[in-house]
């Protein structure tokens, strides 16, 4: 039977070696003493030493790969002996303090590619609310119990077991702190209780019992998801790296949402149901036709233009965000978009995406309008060189032909990467898409 | 008390025509005896070897500083031990351990950290102890342990007992100041030791050119009024075994302590997680290898006057693989202490609790 | 009973042991034939000869190392410091091999050696030997610290440090040496990890060790004639073993507690006091532990100044009464 050789622990702090280079190759015979690899640790560069004599037979794990300490690097045994590579190390000795430490850290996987929506973000469904203290017993004023009583621990517990509240002693330690003195004082003669301080103290504690004065939430760190450890990154990047600006158009929503009902009612029994959104998305794609330059990426050396619109949206998920795409959406009709989005958003939320269902967008469109925000201004996703923020339509006293009618309009905001789209091309850009979605027709076509 | 030591000279064995193998402490050795120190050789290297294998493996902790390359200092220095000598050493302690009879056992399982090492899985592999053999460690901080052996030196001339103690220490150690305190000291006192250098070249990663000054470390026992010496061929058991009896009996018969010099070399890194690359070639360490690997200078030497024969060389190669490898399973399948263990041979009296004396409270946990 | 310094109690204790054991040597620094630098040897080179009296050159890592050598074969070697200042020469001798060995080696070998010495300011020597290193030993497990405050327990501790198996650190104070305290003449032993009520009292508990308790009794007198306070005085005697009932059972008496020492303030062993008692009597405290130590700072020479960097009675007198408010 073959010898699996794993990867040694070759210093006293090391958890994961990379195998640098391999000085035998699979076929070469091996006799024990021999170097097989070089190996770098945290400390140095290491060779690699065979215990066993025979022919090597299997290599698991190509030069520059980082192995933890016990997974299988190569195999030794006879020339055409047949070996696995074995399961991932076990924990050598889970007992073991010293050697417990590295079992632990078998080989990260590669993060999943998680593309970044941009912000803002949904917001997450409330916490649960910790149960709400209850008023502490009587001699004890707790923190929601009003403001701190300064007592020594002594002169505490002596009121504590004569039952005496301290909140309605008086100190006569330093900064008024209650002392032994005292609390045998009162106990003594009960003249010198404050009076109402015990209703008062007592009234507050039952209201803080009912009244939600608890903590909002229970203290806590919560690390890091790997999907949230991303969002966090290449935001941040986005945000600072990125000269954003913003460009606001209102837009008539009106013949826009007379088409939807429109086609919706005509379409009921195929299951047509188109959304603003499919619009919005249909609408970019024929902008971005119209104002090319949007629908480029700046590369740090120049910018390249893209030939296809692929136009991602933002879908809030559990613990972040995700933007699936509608790849060449510029070649396609709002029915189309409709019956794709669709499903993109289901699986979007239901973590099902494949990474090319969520990649290589060019343009994007963050919609908040179904939760009422009005207007909101979104972070580039990059490479997009733009980012659309829709708000919600808003019924509202507009002038029309030359009078004031309730009318409805929504409110589309542009983040630009200012080194790839000047105020110009935004502005042409936002000027053909307000034009677009006031002319519904145009989208038909 | 004091008196001062006749003035220092080197001793004059390394004359032209000098023959170890012909020293008395040799000439009458039998075939038994000689082929024991052969196995007392290979049964360190063999040892050595598993214990890196488990260090590898992640079965031990810490560093790990191997004797292989110097056995013979270890096996030659044990070997004239009498029945009153004593031993103490720093943390590259293993060869010393099974040269005065510690098992494998007891020593592998030290290593994994287990209830079953001499230790108790307290030391770990710099620090092992046997007082029953005279074995008083295996001592972590270079030169510390110096000023303990001239101390078991001075136990011994005080209670009248003609036994010496061989203190060894590195070729780094001669530099801390530790070191040249108990040279005065026993030089002072005439005490009863032999001072013992294994001089491998390297103190860690430096040379023995880039950290003492001096042209030899030995010969700075000059300065102190002591004999000194050098054994030149240290990976010569045979050389080994009559310079360090020489100064033995220097100490038993006239309590005088001296300073050897052994040259020997270590294959291995300081610790075997620190790397070779920076400090000293590779062809370095194999043409010492191939011209002076102790064990190897001593199997030819033993097949030439007919000792060995190839099949006795097999078998003891197989046994001592097999006493290793079985101490690999001991040590595995061994205990690790117990959380009660953490606090236990840190008092004597917490731990002989019938003659406690003193009341109150020792831990404050 | 008779009237002997600190001193001759010391002095008697090492001859008394001599005497009893053979493995007994004393060793230091001018301990044989100059009679000791302070004069805590005197004569024993003359009664027991240069055997069991041995004068070491200057060589403290060396000389330590070789005593805790010999007391891992089974001798009791009693080594003068002549200034315990002097241990930081040999912290690695005695905080790695004598702490050390008997844990190392899994109970294998005691070494049964005490390290004997003044440890105290006030004589206006220097920072550098001034330290006092009390809880700098007492941090390490494996090692036993023992600081008498007056003659009877100098001679009673280390007699019974003397007889111990672990490695005992002692330490005395140069401004002690002279003072008086009765003596009896049959044997004795205090042991090691009892301290002991100086003076008892009900308002307030002042606790430390060495010649702070000496001022702190005289701070108690001003207290009771100035203020009628009642001060009780906790004299440890031993830091590491620590009686800690003793302590805890004057706190819950009194309530207060200002404790009081001749070392810096930062993790010094009044620190690891107020932890043990706020830890172990929280209940019975009716004001915030207070300390009294040297200022904060190294030794001054300046002698002027330097009797205002050490604790006074007049410091301690003025603690207690804050604890007291």
């Amino acid at each position: 039977m073959a010898d699996i050789i794993d990867m040694p622990k070759l210093s006293d702090t090391m958890s994961v070696g990379t195998l640098v280079k391999w000085l035998k190759k699979e076929g070469d015979a091996v006799k024990s003493g021999d170097m097989l690899a070089e190996v770098e640790t945290d400390k140095a560069t290491m060779e690699l030493e065979s215990f066993f004599t025979g022919t090597l037979i299997k290599i698991f794990a190509p030069a520059g790969a980082q192995v933890a300490i016990g997974a299988a690097l190569c195999a030794i045994g006879k020339p055409g002996e047949a070996v696995e590579a074995p399961a991932a190390p076990a924990a050598k000795t889970p007992d073991a303090p010293a050697a417990s430490a590295p079992a632990n850290e078998s080989p990260a996987p590669a993060p999943a590619p998680v593309t970044v929506a941009p912000a803002p973000v949904a917001p997450a469904a409330p916490a649960t609310v910790a149960a709400p203290v209850t008023a502490a017993v009587v001699a004890d004023p707790g923190p929601a119990g009003g403001p701190r009583v300064k007592i020594s621990p002594l002169a505490k517990k002596i009121a504590t077991d004569q039952k005496i509240d301290p909140s309605r002693l008086t100190g006569s330690g330093p900064h008024g702190r209650i002392v032994k003195a005292d609390v045998l004082a009162a106990a003594a003669n009960p003249a010198l209780l404050a009076p109402a301080a015990s209703q008062i103290s007592n009234g507050k504690s039952q209201i803080g019992a009912l009244g939600a004065k608890g903590p909002i939430q229970p203290d806590r760190l919560v690390p890091a998801s790997n999907m949230r450890a991303i969002i966090a990154k290449r935001l941040l990047e986005a945000k600072t790296q990125i000269p954003h600006f913003y460009l606001e158009i209102e837009v008539d929503a009106e013949p826009l949402l007379a088409v939807r009902s429109q086609l919706n009612a005509a379409f009921e029994k195929e299951g047509v149901k188109l959304s603003v959104n499919d619009f919005i998305l249909k609408a970019s794609a024929d902008a971005l036709r119209r104002v090319p330059g949007v629908n480029a990426s700046w590369t740090g050396t120049g910018i390249q233009y893209h030939g296809a619109a692929h136009v991602s949206f933002a879908v809030a998920i559990e613990d972040g965000l995700i933007t699936p795409v509608i790849r060449d959406t510029h070649t396609k009709s709002v029915f189309a978009i409709s019956a794709e989005a669709k499903p993109l958003g289901k699986r979007a939320k239901e973590k099902k995406l494949k990474p090319e269902e969520f990649t290589g967008g060019t343009f994007c469109v963050s919609n908040l309008g179904m939760m009422g925000i009005e207007r909101f201004s979104a972070i580039i996703n990059p490479p997009n060189a733009a980012i659309l923020a829709v708000g919600t339509t808003v019924t509202k006293p507009v002038v029309k032909n030359g009078g004031i009618v309730v009318g409805q309009t929504m409110v589309l905001t542009l983040s630009c990467d200012h080194r790839v789209v000047d105020g110009a091309l935004g502005a042409q850009f936002l000027a053909a898409l307000k034009d677009l979605l006031e002319k519904p027709a145009l989208l038909l076509v | 008390m004091i008196k001062k030591t006749p003035s220092a000279k080197k001793s004059e064995v390394a004359a032209a025509g000098y023959d170890a193998r012909q020293a008395p402490i040799n000439a009458k050795l039998g075939q038994d005896e000689k082929i024991q120190f052969y196995r007392d050789m290979l049964r360190i290297r063999r040892f050595e070897e598993r214990c890196l294998r488990s260090y590898q493996q992640g079965k031990i902790g810490g560093f790990l500083h191997l004797y292989i390359g110097q056995e013979s200092v270890a096996v030659g220095c044990c070997s004239v031990m009498s029945d009153n000598d004593h031993i103490i050493t720093a943390y590259r302690d293993h060869g010393h351990a099974l040269g005065v009879g510690m098992g494998m056992n007891e020593l592998m399982a030290e290593n994994f950290g287990k209830y079953t090492g001499c230790s108790k899985g307290k030391g770990g592999s710099m620090h092992y102890f046997d007082p029953s053999r005279h074995y008083w460690g295996g001592h972590g901080i270079v030169g510390g342990q110096i000023p303990l052996g001239t101390g078991i030196a001075y136990a011994l001339k005080y209670k009248g007992i003609k036994g010496a103690c061989m203190a060894f220490m590195g070729d780094g150690a001669v530099n801390q100041g530790a070191v040249h305190e108990s040279y005065n000291l026993a030089a002072l006192w005439d005490l009863p030791v032999v001072y013992i250098i294994e001089n491998n070249g390297y103190s860690m990663g430096t040379s023995q050119e880039r950290s003492s000054a001096g042209e030899s470390l030995a010969g700075r026992a000059a300065g102190y009024g002591m004999n000194w010496a050098i054994v030149e061929n240290g990976h010569d058991v045979y050389e080994v075994r009559d310079k360090v009896s020489r100064a033995l009996k220097l100490a038993h018969e006239q309590s005088k302590p001296t300073v050897l010099e052994i040259r020997t070399y270590r294959y291995r890194g300081h610790s075997v997680a620190d790397p070779d690359s920076t400090y000293r070639d590779k062809a370095e360490i194999e043409a010492y290898k191939n011209t002076k690997d102790p064990i190897m200078v001593y199997q030819h030497a033993l097949l030439a006057e007919g000792v060995l024969t190839e099949e006795i060389i097999k078998t003891i190669d197989d046994s001592a693989r097999a006493e290793a490898e079985t101490s690999a399973q001991f040590a595995e399948q061994s205990p690790y202490p117990t959380i009660e263990d953490i606090k236990k041979d840190v008092y004597w009296e917490v731990d002989n609790p019938q003659d406690k004396k003193s009341v109150g409270s020792l831990f404050f946990d | 009973m008779p009237l002997i310094t600190y001193r001759e109690a010391l002095r008697h204790a090492m001859a008394e042991e001599l005497e009893r054991d053979p493995n007994v040597v004393i060793m230091g620094e001018e301990v044989a034939q100059f009679n000791g630098a302070y004069k805590v040897t005197e004569g024993l080179l003359a009664k027991f000869g240069p055997k069991r009296i041995v004068d070491t050159p200057i060589s403290e890592a060396g000389f330590l190392g070789m005593g805790i050598g010999s007391a891992m074969l089974g001798m009791r070697p009693v080594m003068e410091l002549m200034f315990f200042s002097f241990y930081s020469v040999a912290f690695d001798q005695i905080f790695n091999n004598a702490a050390n060995i008997r844990y190392m080696s899994g109970g294998l070998i005691n070494c049964p050696i005490v390290i004997r010495g003044p440890a105290n300011g006030g004589t206006n020597v220097g920072a550098t030997h001034s330290h006092t290193p009390e809880s700098i030993a007492a941090y390490h497990p494996g090692i036993k610290v023992v600081v008498p405050s007056t003659a009877y327990d100098a001679k009673g501790l280390l007699k019974s440090a003397i007889r111990d198996n672990d490695p005992v650190m002692f330490m005395e104070n140069t401004m002690l040496y002279g003072e008086t305290g009765e003596v009896p003449d049959e044997e004795y032993l205090v042991p090691l990890g009892s301290a002991k009520v100086m003076r008892e009292g009900k308002d307030i508990s002042i606790i430390g060790h060495g010649r702070a308790i000496q001022m702190a009794l005289k701070s108690a007198e001003m207290l009771k004639h100035k203020h009628n306070i009642d001060a009780e005085v906790v004299d440890l005697r031993s830091i590491r073993p620590l009686d800690e009932e003793t302590i805890l059972a004057s706190v819950r008496k009194t309530n207060r507690v200002l404790l009081v020492e001749e070392a810096k303030p930062f993790c010094s062993v009044s620190a690891m006091l107020a932890c043990i008692i706020q830890e172990k009597a929280f209940d019975y405290l009716d004001a915030p532990i207070r300390r009294v130590t040297s200022v904060d700072a190294p030794a001054i020479y300046s002698p002027p100044l330097e009797k205002e960097q050490l604790p006074t009675p007049q410091k301690i007198f003025d603690a207690a009464l804050a604890v007291l408010k």
